[in-house]
């Protein structure tokens, strides 16, 4: 099985320990990774701006360096549901489908291919899950709180798997956080705000870190937490799983 | 003012705009709880969805279905372009049986059509009996939402404002006593009125009758009181049989307030003995939206405001931000099919976390729409320069690793590097109040090399 690993673009020039994390996490599990060099971006922040059309040859550069691979895994919801679904305006060529279908977030990869049921991990420290949207109501990684059907989610399985975590419950248990990727420039007020209250939901039921599947988000939320000086640690949930003692 | 201007003036008032978000919220609360008492809740969804489709598929014919019974009814029926047409028929009618007060209820369409400002024009006394709408209507003011249109105010200020225009005691906000105010001074509009107007919530096409979903009675008091009734009704509100309304009423009302039913359902078929019995069916940029085929399905809508109550956004930012007679998730995806280039600011206005599309009863993409809208935008010439030209040279550097590796580098390097004054500048709009990520010394990229011997592809 050949696993290609996309870093996105904010990961690799921002959180490469991210990065590295999903790396490491992957091979404790016996995977062969490869990383493409060469990778950008996939292209979201020229599509949600309206500009897909400016976005097409970031889209044939991405398939390009990762069709010939059989799963192509990336720890990021958000980047995984673009390339899904987004990826519908340029030719739909095999190599096109095949990366497509076949581009999966690392909570996926972990519970629906590789079906792991334990993890060597530690981590003894109060958690606050963020449920970051993309994943979340885009790749159905969970139920969203307004869907009536049994409660699911990856990330809790996954985090559970963990030693010594203890997650905290939050008033709003899936409230966007107000990134929205230029949104965060176009609307800096609402979005900030966003990202305020949902630091608060966390303090106030006691979390000492935030996690996510999507750092993006919590790039937006660490920027708050450092600006208002909140004793708050934010961790992608690759740092987490791939944490031992 | 774009959206992202006038929310930042709302939000300036940060207790006022967590007072608007903790209500906006509690409604949303109120509406998971009632979701959840229905276990085949998803399935019904999909069910009113399916309904809506097919409507929306065959809507000539249901139309005509809907006309010829309600004309065997002994109903009038009439037929309005636009909302000039519809004022007018209103205005005919009215100046035929030489009504002079007219109350209304429950009517966002009229609303749409400026009706109100229209009759003031020609002497005709019009009353909105709704609370919500009372209030605003004395304010002089816009809905701010479709269900709950003066949510945006607190009881102090409906104080106030009762306190001067129908003269309750000063500086007393008690709910209950303001809406006894509200009653007396209301029931004598009742009295007066020759005319009821009413909004539609559903037409049914196999009776010709029309249904009227109220929380306050005031729409049935209207009707019963006046011989003359009019309902004014958008083409899209049609449902094709009698036994379909059950899936709409069972949604309806939990998805918009968390009530089980709403506490009136009345349905209203022909003219009472000796009375009038009229009903407008409104176009209005209806039919021309029917024809957006990625954008049709909004038609779907039966005007819960539950994407309102969620959306995120709305609730911190109040629907008047929005510029539009309906605001939020669902007002952002209509309103640009009216006027692309007065609203192209809307489809930015969210996130698109998609909490809209999960809690609708109807299953509108709406957040999927957003973003066709986007590109709908840029495509039509409409982004701003800065943003339009920004993603053309994002797009040139993220096709290109070489480009990337550089920029990527450089930017880190400044953020690294530069004094604090120069990064966090009038411009950077993120700094604002978030701080950028500190840039790390590698990429992950140029540590896989080092660490990997990764070899360029």
């Amino acid at each position: 099985m050949r696993i290609g690993l996309f870093v996105p673009c904010y990961i690799d020039q921002f959180y490469p320990q991210v990065g590295i994390a999903t790396l490491q996490l992957l091979e404790k599990l016996g995977c062969t990774v490869e990383y493409p060099l060469g990778q950008t971006c996939c292209g979201q922040p020229m599509a949600n701006s309206g500009c897909e059309q400016d976005a097409r040859d970031t889209y044939l550069h991405f398939v390009s360096l990762f069709d010939s691979f059989d799963y192509i895994v990336a720890p990021s919801g958000s980047c995984t549901y673009h390339v899904r679904h987004h990826f519908d305006i340029i030719e739909q060529t095999d190599a096109v489908q095949h990366v497509r279908h076949r581009t999966l977030d690392l909570s996926e990869f972990l519970l629906d291919v590789l079906k792991i049921e334990s993890l060597d991990a530690f981590f003894p420290y109060a958690v606050g899950l963020h449920q970051s949207c993309h994943g979340l109501r885009g790749l159905r990684l969970g139920k969203s709180s307004e869907r009536v059907e049994p409660p699911f989610s990856k990330m809790k399985t996954l985090l559970g798997m963990v030693e010594g975590l203890q997650l905290v419950e939050l008033s709003r248990p899936d409230e966007c956080c107000g990134f929205g990727g230029t949104f965060a420039i176009n609307e800096p007020d609402i979005s900030a705000k966003m990202g305020k209250d949902r630091v608060a939901d966390h303090l106030r039921h006691g979390a000492a870190v935030i996690t996510a599947g999507d750092m993006s988000c919590l790039m937006h939320l660490e920027g708050i937490v450092r600006r208002q000086e909140q004793p708050l640690r934010v961790l992608h949930f690759a740092e987490i799983l791939n944490a031992s003692k | 003012m774009q959206h992202a201007q006038k929310a930042a003036h709302f939000i300036a008032d940060e207790a006022r705009t967590d007072w608007h978000d903790e209500a906006l919220w509690f409604v949303r609360h109120k509406r998971d709880l009632a979701a959840n008492s229905i276990p085949e809740w998803e399935s019904l969804r999909e069910c009113a969805s399916q309904i809506k489709d097919h409507t929306l598929s065959n809507l000539a014919n249901y139309l005509e279905q809907f006309e010829a019974n309600a004309r065997a009814n002994g109903v009038h029926v009439h037929w309005a372009a636009d909302g000039a047409e519809h004022n007018q028929i209103v205005w005919d009618i009215l100046r035929r049986h030489q009504v002079k007060r007219l109350v209304k209820s429950k009517s966002m369409l009229t609303e749409e059509c400026g009706l109100n400002d229209f009759l003031e024009q020609q002497g005709v006394e019009v009353t909105d009996t709704d609370l919500g709408e009372r209030i605003i209507q004395l304010r002089d003011e816009p809905p701010s939402h479709i269900v709950l249109p003066a949510i945006h105010l607190k009881k102090e200020e409906v104080g106030a404002l009762f306190h001067e225009k129908l003269h309750t005691e000063k500086g007393v906000s008690d709910p209950k006593y303001l809406t006894e105010a509200a009653r007396g001074h209301l029931r004598a509009r009742f009295i007066a009125a020759e005319a009821a107007l009413t909004g539609v919530n559903f037409g049914i096409a196999e009776t010709g009758g029309v249904v009227v979903c109220t929380n306050e009675g005031n729409a049935d008091m209207g009707i019963h009181l006046a011989s003359l009734q009019i309902h004014s009704m958008g083409l899209e509100k049609l449902i094709p049989r009698q036994a379909d309304l059950g899936v709409f009423t069972r949604l309806l009302a939990r998805s918009g307030t968390g009530q089980p039913v709403t506490v009136y359902t009345s349905h209203h078929h022909r003219p009472k003995p000796g009375g009038e019995m009229h009903i407008i069916l409104v176009d209005n940029g209806r039919s021309a939206h029917l024809g957006r085929k990625d954008f049709r399905n909004g038609l779907k809508c039966i005007r819960c405001g539950a994407c309102m109550n969620t959306c995120p956004i709305y609730r911190r930012s109040g629907g008047h931000s929005y510029g539009v007679l309906i605001p939020g998730p669902i007002g952002s995806i209509l309103s640009p099919g009216f006027d692309l280039a007065k609203n192209s600011d809307l489809p930015f206005a969210s996130t698109l976390c998609g909490s809209c599309s999960d809690v609708c009863p109807v299953k509108i993409d709406i957040h999927q729409q957003l973003y066709k809208w986007r590109q709908i935008v840029a495509q039509e010439g409409e982004l701003p320069p800065v943003k339009k030209w920004g993603m053309a040279a994002a797009g040139n550097i993220l096709a290109s690793s070489r480009r990337y590796t550089f920029f990527g580098k450089a930017a880190r390097i400044a953020l690294d590097k530069l004094p604090r004054f120069l990064v966090y500048n009038s411009l950077n709009t993120w700094g604002k109040r978030r701080e950028l990520p500190q840039a790390p010394r590698e990429s992950f990229s140029e540590w896989y090399q080092k660490n990997k011997g990764g070899k360029r592809v």
